[in-house]
């Protein structure tokens, strides 16, 4: 198409609005083959990138939360990593880790609400949580139970879980005492626990017998897990700077889509939870590493219907991950290091629990925002989703419309998109020929 | 959920409408008190949540988000006709949100510096309330909602009262936690004075200024607090853009930001800071 033009005349603020809510697929199947496959997605556009032009730099962090109620901490860490460097400051390493540990309690909620109440029930043919509690309620509580400590760690840290108050370009507005870290240790054990049972629980499932044809990508930093700052890789090793982000990532906007579909050097590719795990396995916890290994896991994986696996997975690394950070706490003094604007170009990555999220702004010398760019990691993997479909409804040919309408919703479960509403509403039209 | 006629609970539906999800998140953030609920209420319509889509009519309706589609003018009217009590929830749902920021733009302006094909698009110039469209039996705001509000709400309705929600201000919740007053102590830009309660004053108790989540509050007194805060060095522009966030179009912050002179702080890049504190 013809993006490239488009986005010259459109004065480069060309990104995408949000993809949360509303889509509907079709499945083109004749002579016993899947020929077309389409997920469309109508969640009215919101306009964010237009709507943070001539705002200021300072507003982005908060602005930009209210893109995603699930996921406003990953909005928030992009914005601030971006004006950090449009600004040139390096923030302080305690502001790092108590950032840290501040995503480490959305990636918790996140994931514990997707594994529990929203994908689980999938698997064992529940329609819900609540249907699902009838059968296991001691599962469910669990989970909510787990989600809970993701909540408690965001309002501790953050002031409260959605669209927290407490983070700010530089920093925070205030540090937490110690006492008040120190009392999330508990919490945090418990939570760990129920992360290692979570690994049992998922591992037991059946997956359907898929192999996707996947193409990830991830941030990765050396020392640990990336989740809140990383170098953009590929499984393949390759990898390239956060700042050449907008110039490899090409969007699209197709009609049938108000998300645009993103594509690296010209092919679709997966970003997430199986992407991480591929490629950073290696700086896993050993505990995180140990559950994967103990329900036989293998290195890669390459099973979507596996992803809930993987983010159980997850859900131990961040609860060690938090457990860590919050013995090693140290109050950050200041708690934010004083950002001066300056006119430039700032760009930051951050590890969403369901992708990457990038951010780009540029801003004049007063801090006024004169361009942002944000793309999500729905964006990104709306092409393997439906490359996926393709595969999973050709799988399962030999099941009948409900079921099969239930497996291609499972199958964009599989990715969390943001959020998943959107494939709770799926509105499946198999047409067979 | 299997549909059972005999099932005498009342019935919950939630819709979502043009928003960020976080206030039916809100919801499943009960965690507490979900299954509970689940319990009392039968949950016939709940998309984030279910699989499961009960047909109506609902005895309540919690409705997320705002009118920003044609096709969302016309569905929210098949909700309203569906529902004995609707509820609309969070600051999108009771002002039009963050997106209502297109308000102040040109028609057909954001589309083109988003989308590369804005011929693809169905979509209004204007983001608007639930209120603008239909009748709505209660408002609970906040960007996002109080937890212990909705739950406060959903138990009102369910024992057929009127949900007790304060409409009082962030300052009175500032004393009542004996939070030092940051107007005073260093002049910080801060919207406590006229914004509704329901946060526990959580910005200040941080060291830093309301940002209006809540919208006004009862009676609020936009133009004295400008006045105030300008004395206090805080420029048009600043002020304009503290009133025009998640809550721009709720009346009383709209004619604040008006009055400021600010054309939209979301797009007049050329707008000088130059009139500090005049």
């Amino acid at each position: 198409m013809t993006h490239g033009s488009q986005r010259e005349r459109t004065i480069g603020v060309e990104g995408i609005s949000r993809v949360e809510g509303e889509g509907s697929l079709r499945v083109s199947v004749r002579d016993g083959t899947v020929t077309n496959v389409a997920l469309e997605i109508f969640e009215p556009p919101r306009y964010f990138e237009a709507m943070l032009v001539g705002r200021h730099f300072s507003e982005a962090p908060d602005i930009t939360a209210r893109i995603c109620g699930i996921c406003p901490v990953a909005y928030q860490m992009s914005a601030c990593a971006a004006m950090e460097d449009a600004c040139g400051v390096v923030v302080d390493e305690r502001v790092t880790a108590l950032r840290r540990l501040l995503y480490c309690g959305e990636w918790i909620q996140s994931h514990a609400l997707h594994v529990y109440l929203l994908h689980a029930p999938d698997f064992l043919g529940c329609a819900d949580a609540v249907e699902l509690a009838e059968r296991d309620r001691p599962a469910i509580e669990r989970g909510l139970a787990l989600k809970r400590t993701g909540n408690l760690l965001m309002e501790t840290v953050g002031g409260r879980a959605i669209h927290p108050v407490n983070v700010r370009v530089g920093g925070f507005y205030r540090a937490p005492d110690r006492d008040v870290i120190a009392a999330l240790g508990e919490p945090l054990r418990h939570a760990r626990d129920a992360a290692l049972a979570t690994v049992r629980w998922v591992g037991g499932f059946d997956f359907p017998d898929v192999v996707g044809d996947y193409r990830y990508v991830a941030l990765r930093h050396p020392e640990h897990y990336a989740i809140e700052r990383g170098r953009p890789t590929s499984a393949d090793g390759s990898d390239f700077d956060v700042a050449h982000f907008a110039d490899l990532v090409v969007e699209e906007h197709v009609e049938r889509s108000t998300a645009l579909h993103a594509r690296l050097g010209g092919r679709h590719y997966l970003t997430g939870p199986l992407a991480r795990y591929a490629i950073n396995g290696d700086v896993l916890p050993s505990i995180a590493r140990q559950a994967a290994r103990d329900v036989g896991l293998a290195t890669r994986v390459d099973n979507p219907f596996q992803s809930i696996v993987v983010r159980a997975v997850e859900l131990v690394a961040a609860c060690d991950e938090a457990l860590s950070l919050v013995e090693a706490y140290e109050p950050p003094d200041p708690p934010a290091t004083e950002v001066a604007p300056r006119a430039g170009i700032g760009t930051g990555a951050t590890e969403a629990p369901r992708g990457l999220l990038f951010h780009q702004y540029e801003i004049d010398e007063r801090g006024t925002i004169l361009r942002a760019r944000i793309v999500p990691p729905t964006s990104q993997n709306q092409l393997t989703i439906e490359d996926d479909l393709r595969r999973v409804a050709q799988a399962g040919l030999d099941l009948d419309d409900h079921d099969l309408q239930w497996r291609c919703e499972q199958a964009v479960r599989n990715h969390d998109p943001c959020i998943s509403c959107a494939a709770h509403f799926l509105d499946l039209e198999v047409v067979r020929s | 959920m299997t549909p059972d006629t005999r099932d005498s609970r009342p019935t919950l539906a939630v819709w979502k409408f043009a928003s960020c999800d976080g206030c039916q998140l809100s919801l499943l953030d009960c965690e507490d008190e979900l299954l509970a609920l689940a319990g009392a209420v039968r949950i016939a319509h709940f998309t984030e949540m279910s699989r499961t889509s009960l047909p109506g009519p609902y005895d309540i309706s919690l409705v997320e988000g705002s009118i920003t589609t044609p096709d969302d003018a016309l569905r929210i009217q098949e909700v309203r006709a569906s529902s004995r009590h609707l509820v609309t929830i969070g600051a999108c749902a009771t002002a039009g949100g963050v997106q209502g920021l297109r308000n102040f733009a040109a028609s057909g302006e954001y589309a083109g510096l988003v989308y590369a094909h804005p011929e693809y698009l169905r979509t209004l110039d204007t983001s608007t309330p639930i209120s603008a469209h239909v009748k709505v039996d209660f408002e609970l705001h906040g960007c996002p909602i109080d937890r212990g509000q909705l739950l406060e709400v959903l138990t009102a309705f369910l024992a057929g009262r009127r949900p007790v929600v304060p409409g009082h201000s962030v300052c009175q919740e500032c004393k009542s936690r004996g939070t030092v007053c940051l107007v005073v102590r260093d002049a910080t830009s801060c919207l406590g004075p006229v914004t509704r309660s329901g946060c526990g004053a959580l910005c200040p108790s941080l060291g830093r200024g309301c940002f209006g989540c809540f919208g006004p509050s009862d009676s609020a007194n936009t133009a004295s607090l400008s006045r105030q805060l300008a004395e206090h060095g805080a420029s048009d522009l600043e002020l304009a853009r503290l009133f025009r966030t998640f809550n721009a179009n709720a009346p009383e912050f709209l004619h604040q930001s008006v009055a400021l002179g600010a054309a939209s702080p979301g797009r007049d890049r050329t707008t000088s800071e130059s009139g500090a504190g005049s």
